[in-house]
């Protein structure tokens, strides 16, 4: 079961601005059972709380699905690189995702929504493996609506009920048209997916440098201590997660980095 | 006059049968003519006929172990009646620390964990605390280890910096210099007499005869670029093969910083977050969603090489390896790190 904590401070004064990056993330301790890495995918703008999705996949993260309102959990954070949303204003975004809700990509969809005239086109394309794995089915529908955004979908496994496409996500890009001189693409999911995408992209003429993804590992500290997230010299923690293609072009998709 | 100082004073002791730093309580609890042999795979405490204090070489363990403890509580989480939470730093304050017998590797390592813990935007308070209360009193190696390639790294044998009071020990004394105004504090409080001209040439020529009789030696103090060109390397399979991946390389090295952290829970309301060394060599340390993506030892011995003698130099400006040769000596079967650096390498250096 998937869900979204909403979490506001408790010991911080309201008035202190509390200041990050959508693509960044906090390590989330639930007392007594240990941290974990989540994204955060609230606003910046939203001061009074923030937002984390969590998937339970491990001992922490089963204990904060199963929280209730009012409950206490530690925060330390905010770590590592987020998304290059200043650098993107103006621009037009392809977000390629895959998997179940990839929440580093979820918050730069609300960040832009909030900002529409700041950006140009927004193009998201998500793709699941089976099609009821689609979490907030009515939440893509309506970002479809939203000014000047596409919302495409894809399924592994098509099933019933399904008016998009069945196929890789990576697909969807032959019916999407973009603008290689003003596009930038924000990748999140499996590395295969993000190879295969990039592969794409490179073909379609976007330039390395325009092409950005997120990178998931093993975390302990988020701040470049305990040595788990590493790729080549690269501190997933501290230099990522979100990297752009031409500082990891070396090692990703090398096996064992 | 250290411990009148405050220090806690620690120095070359046996300690299961090899040479650790102990505490030392008076001067003499030193076992003078301690000396160990070593090969890859091998260390044997010998004794020798000379009755020289720092007559041996290295040890299992440089001093990580007195910065960055191998096991550790970085806070504690207690919960009160309402379910509010509250996090306490550790309690224990770090005694002031004063280290005989330091090596020249030892020190270039301390450089190397003191860029690492403390030279980002998060230092480590427990490191720091503990570093800010490190006196160290290195010596001079006049003879180096079978294992020992600290000439190719550019680290010793001889005293290069970092140390506080240096040391060199001649057939009749020792010669006593201070390298920080800490050092020089203890150093000019003690009776010395004027060093001699031949008493300075012969600490100079032991230094020269250790370094000229290292065997072993790097292809190069810069490998990144090499590494990174070779992971597709037959030998990375071959050296797999060998491997047992039981990670004493990595306990040993004195620069390897891998730690793991979890939360030890507890009946009362308070719970540790502690961190323990870990190591790449296990297959947690590469964990995602469940699989660990380095699964056998020849992708966890390449990613610890090329990260020791390639990643470093990104990351910190330097190779991380200091060249003191633990990881051969203490290798359960014997893998040679300048063997394989060589294999994988070839003679293409960046230099």
């Amino acid at each position: 079961m998937i869900c979204t904590l909403r979490l506001a401070f408790d010991d911080c004064p309201a008035a202190e601005p509390y200041a990050f990056t959508p693509g960044q993330f906090h390590m989330v301790y639930l007392h007594p059972v240990g941290e974990v890495a989540l994204s955060i995918v609230s606003d910046p703008l939203d001061h009074h709380f923030f937002d984390h999705t969590v998937r339970p996949v491990g001992r922490v993260s089963e204990g904060l699905v199963r929280l209730h309102p009012g409950d206490r959990v530690g925060i330390r954070g905010p770590f590592g690189r987020g998304w290059p949303l200043d650098a993107a204003r103006g621009r037009d975004l392809l977000l390629l995702t895959g998997g179940l809700g990839c929440a580093p990509v979820v918050s730069v969809i609300r960040y832009v929504l909030r900002r529409r005239a700041d950006y140009g086109r927004l193009v998201i394309l998500q793709g699941v493996r089976h099609a009821d794995d689609l979490i907030w089915r009515a939440q893509y529908e309506a970002w479809g609506r939203a000014p000047a955004t596409e919302v495409l979908l894809a399924a592994d496994v098509a099933g019933h009920d399904w008016p998009w496409a069945e196929g890789p996500v990576v697909d969807l890009l032959d019916h999407v048209s973009l603008d290689p001189r003003r596009t930038l693409a924000l990748l999140c999911g499996p590395e295969l997916m993000i190879e295969a995408a990039i592969a794409v992209l490179r073909g379609r003429g976007l330039p390395d440098d325009a092409i950005w993804l997120n990178l998931e590992r093993n975390m302990h500290c988020g701040i470049g201590h305990c040595g788990h997230c590493q790729v080549g010299p690269r501190f997933v923690c501290t230099d990522g997660p979100v990297f752009r293609y031409d500082e990891i072009a070396d090692l990703l998709g090398v096996r064992g980095f | 006059m250290l411990r009148g100082a405050g220090y806690r004073v620690l120095g070359p002791r046996v300690q299961d049968a090899v040479v650790g730093f102990g505490e030392v309580g008076r001067i003499e609890e030193l076992t003078p003519g301690l000396r160990e042999s070593q090969a890859p795979g091998r260390y044997r405490l010998d004794a020798a006929a000379d009755g020289r204090w720092f007559g041996w070489t290295v040890g299992p363990q440089a001093l990580k172990p007195l910065l960055f403890p191998p096991r550790e509580v970085l806070w504690r989480s207690v919960r009160d009646a309402a379910g509010g939470l509250r996090f306490e730093p550790p309690q224990e304050a770090a005694p002031a620390v004063a280290v005989f017998g330091v090596r020249a590797c030892d020190l270039a390592a301390l450089a190397l964990l003191d860029a690492h813990f403390l030279g980002g935007p998060a230092p480590d308070q427990g490191y720091a605390a503990r570093r800010e209360r490190l006196l160290t009193v290195g010596v001079d190696c006049a003879r180096s280890a079978p294992t020992c390639f600290c000439v190719s790294t550019g680290d010793g044998p001889m005293l290069v910096s970092g140390y506080d009071i240096g040391l060199a020990e001649l057939d009749d004394g020792l010669l006593v210099w201070p390298g920080t105004a800490d050092g020089a504090a203890i150093v000019d409080r003690l009776p010395l007499d004027e060093a001699l001209p031949d008493q300075l040439a012969e600490a100079a020529e032991a230094g020269n005869r250790a370094a000229a009789s290292q065997q072993r030696r790097l292809p190069s103090r810069h490998l990144a670029r090499a590494l990174f060109a070779s992971l597709d390397h037959p030998r990375w399979r071959q050296v797999g093969a060998r491997c047992l991946a039981c990670g004493n390389c990595t306990a040993v090295c004195p620069t390897c910083f891998c730690h793991a952290a979890r939360s030890e829970p507890s009946l009362a309301a308070a719970a540790e977050q502690v961190r323990e060394w870990d190591s790449c060599f296990s297959a947690e340390h590469s964990l995602l969603h469940g699989h660990p993506l380095r699964p056998d030892a020849a992708a966890r011995y390449r990613q610890w090489l090329t990260h020791k003698l390639g990643g470093w130099h990104a990351q910190y400006g330097r190779s991380g390896c200091v060249g003191c040769g633990r990881c051969l000596t203490w290798c359960p079967v014997g893998i040679d790190l300048v063997a394989e650096a060589g294999a994988i390498v070839g003679d293409d250096s960046d230099d």
